[in-house]
């Protein structure tokens, strides 16, 4: 697992563990039944606090990409290809929704997005 | 279980009083206390230890009221005040030898192994210890008698960038276990930023916030926008400064129109101390 945590970034160091991880899961990068660090052990070692990493770790379990085994600790989910492209397309989408917004402020149409889209893709 | 539990303290004095202080900390987190200088933190934290007396108000460590277990929860408790101004010329082995008298649970591994560990010799005299190395001394005695719960003032002030990033990471290590739980004080935001779960904001005497920390820094917004718009905030803002760029302002989350078209950012924990410190002074 690979994880950079940048403090002069907008986004909750949170949200930065979670994209990040998760983006890590949903590449295949980390096999299901991989174990995450104990919660006090990664603060210690990210230099970020207790809450910090339990937000992540619950966001993570919320999203299904890990379970928690009382006692034992946090584990990578298993999921059924299907699984993972519907994970996958929802997170995805969380971030065309912000970046979405950053397109409507400068009143650009669907097409135009597109079009743009098209150069640089 | 609470590690901590502060309620409704009042202390006046002739021209300062801590006013209703109330917070808790639970057992196994770090919290960092937060105000200007003179806003009260010290007198909060000497009224934790009983080294003032309150006028009314309830401590509870660990579950007990200290009112009533003082010298029980002392020995649970490890305190450092940054600096020691006392029996300056003893030699440091001197004043540990008097200190860990007082501890039944002293422990002489931990305490060379923090010695070492802080670079601190033994048979220097109180008077020649820089005051970066006094910080280090006073929170050495407070980590080796076994303390559930560590209340620090400062700590962190007068210490090198790199000494101050060894003891947020002893901090880190404490609490490791969840056993062990930190109230520090502190005006250098950004040990909180890295190592704190929770923040108490403290001002004029009273506590203005005290939260988890991103629930804390998310409860505010900052917002920016041109002369005109303030108008439409103004009343609103907790303070502003105006400058040829237009205006930025302290709000809090809760009173921000959704519809509003102002830019809005997350504010630090400094940004939101600078605003609150400068409403106060529209005051004066």
């Amino acid at each position: 697992m690979i994880v950079t945590i940048s403090n002069t970034s907008e986004k909750p160091i949170y949200q930065q563990l979670y994209e990040q991880i998760s983006a890590q899961i949903l590449k295949g990068e980390l096999e299901s039944g991989y174990c995450l660090p104990p919660i006090r052990q990664a603060a210690l070692e990210l230099h970020v606090s207790v809450i910090t990493v339990k937000k992540a770790w619950e966001e993570l379990e919320r999203s299904g990409l890990i379970n928690t085994v009382t006692g034992k600790g946090c584990f990578v989910a298993e999921f059924s290809p299907d699984e993972m492209l519907r994970i996958r397309n929802e997170t995805v989408l969380k971030q065309m929704e912000s970046d979405t917004a950053y397109y409507k402020s400068f009143g650009l149409t669907l097409d135009e997005v597109i079009g743009l889209l098209n150069k640089i893709y | 279980m609470l590690a901590l539990d502060i309620r409704n303290l009042n202390k006046k004095y002739p021209h300062f009083q801590i006013k209703d202080v109330s917070f808790q900390l639970e057992k196994g987190y770090i919290m960092g206390f937060i105000g200007a200088n003179g806003a009260g933190k010290t007198t909060t934290i000497k009224s934790i230890l009983n080294m003032v007396q309150v006028d009314s108000g309830e401590i509870y460590i660990l579950g007990k009221n200290i009112a009533d277990h003082e010298i029980e929860l002392k020995q649970e408790i490890g305190c450092a005040f940054g600096d020691i101004d006392f029996y300056t010329r003893s030699k440091i082995k001197t004043l540990t030898d008097i200190t860990k008298k007082f501890y039944k649970n002293w422990n002489d591994e931990t305490y060379y192994n923090y010695l070492k560990r802080f670079k601190l010799d033994e048979n220097k005299k109180i008077a020649e210890l820089s005051r970066g190395m006094k910080v280090k001394y006073s929170l050495a005695l407070a980590l080796s008698h076994g303390a559930k719960l560590l209340i620090l003032d400062e700590p962190t002030s007068g210490l090198d960038p790199v000494s101050r990033d060894d003891l947020l990471d002893i901090f880190q290590e404490l609490i490791i276990g969840g056993e062990i739980s930190i109230l520090f004080s502190t005006h250098i935001t950004s040990d909180l930023e890295r190592c704190a779960d929770y923040i108490t904001f403290i001002e004029h005497g009273q506590i203005i916030a005290s939260s988890e920390k991103n629930e804390l820094k998310e409860s505010y917004r900052l917002l920016s926008g041109s002369e005109a718009q303030l108008n439409e905030v103004r009343e609103h803002l907790i303070s502003y400064k105006i400058n040829s760029f237009g205006f930025t302002g302290l709000i809090h989350a809760k009173d921000i129109d959704p519809s509003s078209s102002l830019r809005a950012t997350t504010p630090s924990l400094d940004e939101i101390m600078i605003y609150f410190a400068k409403k106060e002074d529209v005051y004066v």
